[in-house]
């Protein structure tokens, strides 16, 4: 039982990981209505940036603040810069240009920073708590935690202040919300803004068991995409509750299930994310697309 | 000097000519109407008229040029579109959307001040505010549509086809509500109409819209008497 619950635990630190990467999926979905393939790699920049500012003698928690304000520059300015060009082009092109934009900033980053793997710090003591006789890791807690409130404090952000309003209007409806005088194309920039920081959260988060390299967030992305189909591509609920359930589902499996494994872990996330597409297509959370053809 | 003026105006849909040179200008304080049949031209103008749709020609404006201006932008000079199939903000609620009505002017604040004047119009949106717009019915969807377009306190209101699909009353109502906003507060409106009857009793002048260009203009009482837009436009 002790053990189940560990288990549990550490799949829902790993599932906070995959919950805020696909949120940052869902808000752009939202946006623009595409898929960003890049926002991986996003995260995997900002993580970088990151190790630099520790590197240079920063503390944990200032360099984590400053990544995260610098990614929120970095995702609006690709949408300003990279993404507007094409803001009206077919769906594909765009998804085009971000698969692109993930090339572009892995290159990046192996030229920036090199290839090999870089050990980056937890900001949790590698400790255990005893809660109720249970051993849970403080690193899995805070994991969870801080990808929690992250999640709760956007949600605040869109529930309650007049800017969080106004970006839900317009991606609602963007005719309408330029008909009442909103900035359209900026509400668009500060969405990628948040969808980075939302990513760099991530990355930060998983860098300490995945450790740094160029490539780190692929496979996490892979698993975002699955939380965020799981839950439903347009719900900001259903990636969060995806996402959760993807991380304890796989690690239980991985841990009781013998052939699964750990290495049989990425399939089994491609295997729900196949079984979603075929059963509910909207996942849980979702609303049914009807088009009239 | 009109408030609003467009002369000789031209828009496009692609290959597809929508407008052929319209002129037309609605002064301060005024209600005016643009009738005629389906693809007359008459949502296109509005559309011109709000940077949606691209043109050749002037439009002004208060005096300043509009022609080439984002919508957006246009929206910000005090003019409030009603569009057609009202282009609510259906997933938000509605006193959501009465705030995005007000959102250039500062939001919360201001909107609460105008809320309760207008909102005394429609009791019933004070009591059903956190309903999802999106499951109101026709009418009140229209009526909710109006009243995002008061609060931005507009000094021109577009009001695109607002009889669409409702039932008589409901129309006669939205349009004796337009009435007592031009009689009180001297909001001035352009409407687009097909249901031309209750529109010349509403507009003190109208435009007569055919194949993209104006056919007829003048007083409603005019209009009325009129043997073309009688045949044509009222039915008798």
């Amino acid at each position: 039982m002790a053990d189940f619950v560990q288990q549990v635990v550490s799949g829902l630190a790993t599932g906070a990981i995959f919950a805020s990467l696909a949120l940052a999926l869902v808000l752009i979905y939202r946006a623009t209505d595409v898929v960003n393939f890049s926002q991986g790699e996003m995260a995997t920049f900002a993580t970088y940036i990151a190790w630099s500012l520790m590197d240079r003698g920063l503390s944990y928690w200032p360099a984590f603040a400053l990544t995260l304000v610098l990614a929120f520059i970095g995702g609006a300015a690709i949408e300003r810069v990279v993404i507007r060009p094409v803001e009206h082009r077919p769906e594909i092109v765009i998804v085009i240009v971000t698969i692109g934009l993930l090339i572009l900033l892995n290159g990046l980053t192996g030229w920036l920073w090199g290839a090999e793997v870089k050990a980056f710090d937890s900001p949790f003591p590698n400790e255990t708590w005893d809660v109720g006789g249970v051993a849970v890791s403080v690193q899995d807690i805070g994991t969870l935690g801080v990808c929690l409130l992250t999640v709760l404090a956007l949600w605040a952000f869109f529930r309650f202040t007049t800017l969080g309003l106004v970006m839900r209007a317009v991606a609602n409806n963007p005719t309408a919300s330029r008909l009442v005088g909103v900035r359209v194309g900026w509400m668009l920039a500060l969405g990628w803004g948040l969808a980075a920081v939302l990513g760099a959260v991530a990355g930060m988060m998983a860098a300490p068991t995945l450790f740094l390299d160029p490539t780190m967030m692929l496979i996490v992305l892979i698993y975002a995409f699955a939380a965020a189909v799981l839950g439903g591509i347009d719900s900001p609920l259903g990636a969060v509750v995806g996402g959760l359930t993807l991380g304890v589902l796989l690690n239980l499996l991985g841990a009781y299930v013998d052939f699964v494994g750990s290495e049989l872990r990425l399939p089994t996330a491609l295997l729900v994310l196949l079984a979603v597409l075929l059963i509910r297509p909207q996942g849980l959370f979702g609303h049914a697309v009807v088009r009239r053809v | 000097m009109p408030l609003l003026e467009l002369q000789d105006v031209l828009a496009r849909y692609g290959p597809i000519r929508a407008l052929h040179g319209v002129s037309l200008t609605v002064d301060e304080g005024e209600v005016v109407a643009i009738l005629g049949a389906n693809g007359a031209g008459k949502t296109t103008t509005l559309r011109a008229i709000c940077g949606m749709v691209r043109t050749a020609g002037e439009i002004t404006f208060a005096g300043r040029t509009i022609a080439r201006r984002s919508p957006e932008g246009i929206a910000r000079l005090g003019i409030a579109h009603v569009p057609e199939g009202r282009g609510l903000f259906t997933e938000l609620s509605v006193w959501e959307n009465l705030r995005m009505g007000a959102v250039v002017r500062g939001g919360q604040k201001a909107l609460r001040q105008d809320a309760e004047r207008v909102l005394g119009y429609f009791p019933w949106m004070e009591k059903r505010r956190d309903q999802q717009a999106g499951t109101l019915s026709g009418g009140e969807q229209q009526m909710l549509a109006l009243v995002r377009g008061l609060v931005s306190r507009p000094r021109l209101l577009l009001l695109d086809e607002p009889s669409l699909g409702l039932a008589p009353t409901i129309v006669r109502e939205l349009f004796a509500i337009v009435q007592r906003l031009n009689d009180e507060d001297g909001l001035t409106v352009l409407v687009v109409e097909q249901n031309a009857t209750i529109a010349l009793e509403t507009a003190s002048r109208a435009y007569v819209l055919e194949v993209g260009k104006v056919a007829v203009s003048g007083e409603s009482a005019e209009l009325q008497r009129h043997e073309g837009v009688r045949k044509s436009y009222l039915g008798y």
